[in-house]
């Protein structure tokens, strides 16, 4: 299977929020750069917990891992907010002024490409 | 070993207030009652800025407080037109000079409720909110309903103290006597706890509220068999629940902010609360995420009229979230320098307007590096307000309250940096008057 059409929330977690002012660590990077899913979807994609996905939007794409959790319905994905997640969020509020954080149309898929550090994360918008 | 009671914790806005710490040498050693596992971390600490830095050649160099204050305020005097944003980490205090600073500029300042409940914020300027504190939650309330927000995770506090598990005046059996409905579009750990899971369509709660509010006012008949995912049956049964409690109390997160119809799900949602009151007492409230987002919102308020993405360059504020909040300016590259002080742009802004960011001088004032000090040319340490510095704050519910200073610190508190910052600005402009 090439890539699952999905559609993509985020939102905070207790880890996320305990790792707030310590962003630059290890604990904060396992936390928030992962995207939880059905397992169901899971095993259509063909991915195990801590397999990386690559989660595209029309606004860019991220490399995450994996993590089962059967509270999400099927087709929607959950990423912690955080650079991971932000990484393919419009910057177009539609006049608004809040981003569409949640419910924005992505395709899920495998990959054998790693997590990018928060650092390297960062330095790729320095274009 | 020194025992410090009635900490007040400066994470979440639910401002805990009645923390015990055990202190040692100038360090919390131990916390020993009140905070949740979030606010215990902060008071434990992490890793700290160790010395003001500039950016010279793509590495930051550490250097003084003074010479840090001055080339901040170099930049800021270049720009025609800075962003200042972030403001929900730190002390009304702070606010009050960040608002001066402001309008001395002619720049934009913003906060981080741009990126969380400003869409609430446009919500209650459109029709109001009929609210009320904590403590009437917790001493009245027998029906609480969390809308597309994970308390459980994100204000761990929250049922224990104010509404689900707390025990009050009229709420003496505490849980025993009181039912809680979750709506959500996942089954989260909230979710799990409650006696009603609703669970939503994502981006559907518009239609849902507006389902509700038909019951409530009699027009059951108008109600399709399904809504957003809901069947009727559900949607009959809370709002039977709503009709049968003494005080319903709506909490809403950023689940309702942060999709689809944004500020009106909102007004949806204070208008299910009206509706509400022709059968009980009903209230609502946003849960706040910064311990003193709401505090930028008030002294904003009070100082320039509006809550809020307020752009002084016209010489008075002007208003127009959408245009002049944090990510939309950045997406257009409609400022060229900013600002951004307690809190991390780096790591909850869109990728696509940190592009933006990271091309522009940036000034961070923070305690902690972050995502954004890797796009900042200065950074000027902070104390901790709550730990090593005192002020006030407002809590979700707008209630003031004054974080104390328990330990002592060499690092400058917001408030200091900023009106240092001041002086310099104003220092450089009558110079070059003269």
């Amino acid at each position: 299977m090439e890539g699952m059409n999905v559609r993509l929330i985020s939102g905070r977690t207790a880890v996320q929020g305990q790792n707030l002012d310590s962003k630059l660590t290890e604990k904060y990077f396992g936390e928030v750069a992962r995207c939880d899913m059905n397992g169901n979807d899971m095993e259509k994609l063909g991915v195990a917990k801590e397999d990386t996905v690559k989660v595209t939007t029309a606004y860019g794409a991220v490399i995450v891992k994996a993590k089962q959790d059967d509270g999400n319905p099927e087709g929607m994905v959950f990423i912690p907010m955080g650079p991971w997640c932000n990484a393919v969020i419009s910057g177009d509020t539609h006049g608004a002024g809040m981003p569409s954080f949640k419910g924005v149309d992505a395709t899920v898929e495998k990959t054998a490409e790693a997590v990018l550090p928060v650092k390297e994360l960062m330095r790729t918008y320095m274009g | 070993m020194v025992e410090v009671t009635d900490v007040v914790c400066s994470l979440c806005g639910c401002v805990c207030d009645d923390i015990v710490l055990e202190v040692e040498n100038n360090e919390i050693v131990k916390v020993k009652k009140g905070a949740c596992s979030v606010g215990k971390a902060k008071l434990l600490g992490h890793e700290r800025i160790k010395s003001p830095a500039i950016r010279e050649n793509g590495e930051l160099r550490e250097c003084s407080y003074d010479e840090a204050i001055k080339k901040a305020a170099e930049i800021l005097y270049k720009s025609r037109r800075s962003l200042l944003y972030g403001w929900s980490s730190t002390v009304c205090e702070a606010h009050k000079v960040g608002v001066e600073l402001t309008e001395d500029l002619g720049a934009v300042m913003d906060n981080t409720a741009s990126v969380c409940h400003g869409p609430s914020v446009l919500a209650i300027n459109d029709v109001g909110l009929p609210s009320c504190t904590l403590g009437e939650v917790k001493n009245r309330a027998d029906l609480i309903i969390y809308w597309g927000a994970n308390p459980a995770q994100a204000h761990a506090n929250h049922m224990k103290r104010y509404s689900y598990v707390s025990k009050g005046y009229w709420t003496e059996e505490g849980k025993k006597g009181k039912k809680m409905v979750v709506v959500d579009v996942r089954k989260t750990m909230t979710a799990k706890m409650a006696d009603v899971f609703v669970q939503i369509k994502q981006g559907k709660d518009y239609q849902v509220f507006s389902a509700l509010r038909a019951i409530l006012r009699g027009h059951e008949d108008v109600v399709p068999d399904e809504v957003g995912g809901v069947p009727k049956e559900q949607l009959l049964e809370v709002a039977n629940m709503v009709k049968e409690s003494k005080f319903v109390m709506t909490f809403f997160g950023m689940g309702v902010t942060h999709t689809g119809a944004r500020h009106n799900n909102i007004v949806n949602a204070i208008q299910f609360t009206r509706a509400a009151h022709l059968h009980t007492k009903a209230s609502i409230m946003p849960l706040r995420g910064h311990y003193n987002v709401a505090g930028i919102n008030q002294v904003c308020t009070w100082e320039t009229g509006f809550p809020f993405a307020i752009d002084m360059s016209r010489g008075y504020a002007w208003y127009n979230p959408g245009e002049q909040s944090a990510t939309d300016l950045l997406y257009r590259g409609d400022c060229d320098a900013a600002m951004i002080i307690a809190s991390d742009p780096g790591a909850h802004f869109p990728g696509e307007s940190l592009k933006h960011l990271a091309k522009i001088p940036v000034i961070q004032i923070d305690p902690y590096a972050n995502p954004t000090t890797e796009f900042a040319d200065v950074v000027i340490p902070a104390a901790v307000s709550g730990i090593e510095a005192e002020g006030n704050v407002y809590r979700m519910d707008n209630v003031p309250i004054r974080l104390r200073k328990i330990l002592d610190t060499d690092y400058l508190p917001d408030e200091e940096i900023l009106q240092r910052i001041l002086t310099e600005i104003r220092a450089m402009r009558e110079k070059e008057g003269e």
